[in-house]
Parts: C-alpha cells; sequence; structure tokens
C-alpha cells in the first residue's frame, strides 16, 4: 500500500478535499510560476528541463525496500531545490506530476492538487527550507554539501508521505476507525527508507555536480554568494 | 530507465479520435475524469456506462482491448491500497467466503478500482491517439503558461538524452570488464548516476544553445506546432464524452 501514497489514484480522497488542495496547488503553482520567471535564465532553462526528465525517469524507477516485498519510488524533489532552486524546482515536479496524470494515469487527474500540494510544494518547500538552513551552518564542504543534499531529501520524502495522511484524515474515502495512526506509521516507517535512498541519490548527484560545475547548483550560487563562479564553456569542463 | 519513453504508448494511425485538435482531447479527458470521480460509489450502474462510453472512443480511436488492458497494468501498484481497506475499514461488517470484511471497506476498494481504473483507460486512450509533441501543443493552446509549457518540452526531449547517455555510459562499463547482471549492476549504475547527470545536461546544454542561436526565444516556432487550432465544431464533437458521463453523474446523483 506504500507505493500508492505518493500517486494519489482517483477516489482515493473525496472530491471536495480533492478540489480544496487543487485550489492550493494552482495558487502555489501560479506564485512559482511569477517568482520562477525571473529565475529561468539560459543556464536554468535546459537544467530544469533535464532535472524533470531525471525526476521522470526516476519515479519510474519502481525499487523494493529491504525484503518486505514492499516498494517506493524516488521523488526528486530535494534534487529540483538544490539544482534550480524552489520555484522553477515545484515547477519540474509539477510538470512530472501533470504529464504522469495525463498520459500515463500514475496518479488520478482529479487527484492532481492532492499530488502537487505533496510533492511539488509540501516536498520542494521543506527541502529547501532545510537546504537553506544547512548550507548556512555546515561547512563549505563537499562533505557538508552531501549531509544538506541527503538529509533535506530524507526528511521531505517522509513530510510529503505525511501530507498524504493529512489528505487521507480530511478526506479519506473509506473510514479507518483508529487505524488511520497505523496508516500514519507505516507510511512514515516506509518512506524513512525510501528518504534513505533518494537522500544518496541526492547527495551523489548535487555532489557531483558541485565539484565539476559548482556554477549549475543554484542553492550554491543563491546562498553562497562569495563562492566563484567558474565561466561555462560550450561543452563544458571535464 | 527506457520505460520513461511517453512515445512508447503513441499508436500512430489514423482515426477520427487522432485527428481532432490535442486541446480539445485533454479537456474531454480531464472532464471525463472529474465526473467518474464525483459519481457516487454505490451507484454500480453508472460506472458500467462509463466503462460503455471508453469502450466506444477506443473503437473508434483503433485502439485494440488488449492493448489498454495489458497497459492499465501499470496502476496495479497504485491500486493495492485498495485491497488492505476491506479488513482494515471500520464500522458494519460481513462474512465473505469465511473473511470478516468491513462493508464500508469493502465499498472503499470498489471505489479506488473502479475509479482508478476509469482514469487510468481515459488517458491510455489521450496518449495512445496525441504524440508528445502535440500534448505540449494543446497544453500550450489552453493557456499553459510559457514557463512550465517550455520545461515540459524539454523534458520530453531530454528524456532521449539521458536515455541514451545511460546506455552509452552502461556499454562503456561493459567493455571494461563490468558483468552488469541483475541487481549487481545497481551498484555501478548508483556510482555514475552524477556523471550520468552531468553528461546529459552538458549534451542537453549544447543543444540549447545550439536552439538559441537559430532564434529560439522560448517557443516553438507555428510550423512546429502543426495544424490549426480547435473549431467550434471539434470541440463540440469532443464535448459529447464529457457531457454524457456528466449525464450519468448527475443521474447516479439523484438517485442514491
Amino acid at each position: 500500500m506504500e507505493t500508492l501514497a505518493m500517486h494519489i489514484s482517483n477516489g482515493i480522497i473525496n472530491g471536495p478535499v480533492a478540489a480544496v488542495f487543487a485550489v492550493v496547488a494552482l495558487a502555489a503553482m501560479a506564485y512559482c510560476v511569477m517568482r520562477g520567471r525571473q529565475d529561468l535564465d539560459d543556464r536554468l532553462a535546459p537544467m530544469a528541463g533535464l532535472v524533470a526528465a531525471f525526476i521522470f525517469a526516476v519515479q519510474m524507477l519502481n525499487f523494493p525496500i529491504f525484503t518486505a516485498g514492499v516498494s517506493g519510488h524516488l521523488l526528486g524533489g530535494a534534487l529540483a531545490a538544490m539544482l534550480v532552486g524552489p520555484w522553477v524546482g515545484a515547477l519540474c515536479v509539477a510538470v512530472v506530476l501533470v504529464v504522469q496524470a495525463l498520459v500515463f494515469g500514475d496518479g488520478g487527474v482529479a487527484m492532481l492538487g492532492l499530488n502537487i500540494t505533496n510533492m511539488a510544494v509540501i516536498g520542494i518547500a521543506v527541502a529547501y527550507l532545510l537546504i537553506a538552513l544547512l548550507l548556512r551552518v555546515l561547512p563549505r564542504t563537499p562533505t557538508g554539501l552531501a549531509v544538506t543534499a541527503f538529509v533535506a531529501a530524507l526528511v521531505s520524502v517522509v513530510v510529503a508521505a505525511m501530507g498524504f495522511v493529512l489528505q487521507y484524515q480530511l478526506g479519506g474515502t473509506t473510514d479507518l476507525g483508529g487505524n488511520l495512526a497505523g496508516l500514519a506509521g507505516t507510511m512514515a516507517v516506509s518512506h524513512l527508507f525510501i528518504g534513505i535512498g533518494e537522500g544518496l541519490i541526492t547527495a551523489t548527484t548535487v555532489v557531483t555536480v558541485a565539484k565539476v560545475r559548482p556554477d549549475l547548483v543554484y542553492a550554491l550560487r543563491a546562498l553562497k554568494p562569495a563562492a566563484p563562479v567558474t565561466v561555462p564553456t560550450v561543452g563544458g569542463v571535464r | 530507465m527506457g520505460a520513461g519513453h511517453a512515445h512508447v504508448l503513441y499508436r500512430a494511425t489514423d482515426s477520427p479520435v487522432h485527428r481532432l485538435p490535442p486541446e480539445v482531447k485533454i479537456a474531454a479527458m480531464v472532464a471525463f475524469t472529474i465526473a467518474v470521480v464525483a459519481t457516487p460509489r454505490e451507484a454500480l450502474w453508472a460506472f458500467g456506462a462509463y466503462a460503455l462510453l471508453v469502450a466506444v472512443v477506443a473503437v473508434l480511436a483503433r485502439v485494440n482491448a488488449r492493448w489498454l488492458l495489458l497497459r492499465s497494468t501499470i496502476e496495479l501498484p497504485f491500486v493495492l491500497f485498495a485491497f488492505a481497506l476491506p479488513f482494515l475499514g471500520a464500522g458494519e461488517r460481513v462474512d465473505v467466503a469465511g473473511l470478516h470484511l468491513s462493508v464500508d471497506g469493502l465499498y472503499g476498494a470498489w471505489n479506488i478500482v473502479a475509479k482508478g481504473t476509469l482514469g487510468v483507460w481515459a488517458s491510455l486512450l489521450l496518449a495512445a491517439t496525441t504524440s508528445t509533441r502535440d500534448l505540449i501543443v494543446g497544453l500550450d493552446r489552453l493557456r499553459c503558461p510559457q514557463i512550465v509549457t517550455q520545461i515540459a518540452t524539454f523534458m520530453l526531449r531530454y528524456l532521449d538524452v539521458l536515455v541514451g547517455e545511460a546506455r552509452r555510459m552502461r556499454l562503456a562499463r561493459i567493455s571494461r570488464g563490468d558483468d552488469p547482471r541483475f541487481v549487481w549492476q545497481l551498484r555501478g549504475f548508483a556510482a555514475g548516476i552524477g556523471a550520468l547527470f552531468l553528461r546529459a545536461f552538458e549534451r542537453g546544454e549544447r543543444v540549447y544553445l545550439a536552439m538559441l542561436s537559430r532564434g529560439y526565444t522560448g517557443r516553438m516556432p507555428t510550423v512546429w506546432q502543426g495544424g490549426a487550432a480547435a473549431t467550434t465544431g471539434q470541440w463540440l464533437i469532443a464535448a459529447t464524452v464529457p457531457v454524457l458521463a456528466g449525464t450519468v453523474a448527475a443521474t447516479a446523483a439523484v438517485l442514491t
């Protein structure tokens, strides 16, 4: 039951709650469009596309967690927040979700508001707040960056999963009675494991990119103005 | 990773549904899904009517039933939750085949499976009859902000870049003595994921700069956008499906 959590399909949450969250998601995305326009320059445009493609590919990859027969997928929120910033990052995740819902039926179209709220709004917001905080506190070393990416990814996945539990409490179509706490517990534990996997992948990717092309990491540009910016050459430096 | 290809779902044939402009198909599909979700779950007949509607569109679109059913297995992991509900649900209980099940949970499970399946069928029909390029054109014509369509366009193009780079890197690993088998190749893949990202980005960046130098302004040229925008007639034709579904949903809501 854990796989469903991140892509809520039609009929799991009732209509009125889905409608409320659709409005919330729409408002949040409209704001992201406004702020994202200022961010999106010649360097960020292809990066945003690639981050979205990467998240798309990674979300297709359902991986098993230990031997429990449970599987889940990565969300990519922390990676997006780190590489393209919170505004464009949220749009990237939302675009992935919209295309998945329209074309693949992953997550119901009528539930898009809920899914976008969990993964694009809550996931990205938590990840970026943690990144902003940790990058200021931790030493400016590859290890510090790796820890930041890992923690941001881990926490954002678990919090996004809790978003589903909250929505289920507000408008779940089936009354679970006292089992809601059980649902919250299962979701938290399973997403802790998903979060660890996500954290490792995010940390590896971000550290590699930061070592070779630090100019591409939005979080480093936005939060560390003192860092020297290398001029990107066409074809890049390997 | 190859599963990320959106074109895999596109059935390149010609049919009345294929010829409809993408924006009307997207709008019709979204409206249909909302009607389905709004239907009270006790109205079993209504879901039969929706299935019939899907079948009629599938026949018109020349999508065969076997393909539709095979592809709809994609939702399986997402509705697994449904099968736990009859056991977890609260309230009144019934005994079915020796199992002590919750009535509310059974309805809940039916609700998720039926609405989920109908939603997946609707998206599969859209995917089967609309190429990814047309999908973006459709979103653009539905007044989707340019920044969003731009990200979507790049996403769909870079998926190919990403898959291509992953394939090249895997070949390179194999030719250097790596022996990818089942789970063990995950380690090599995980170690190379950062490199994969960078390589794909640099290739993507070159493509982007080439596009910029050829006059790209953030929106694809009109030639690329293919046929003209939808006429009122086409909107009306496509509207038949959601209007019928809406009528069914309204009737079901009144009756229950």
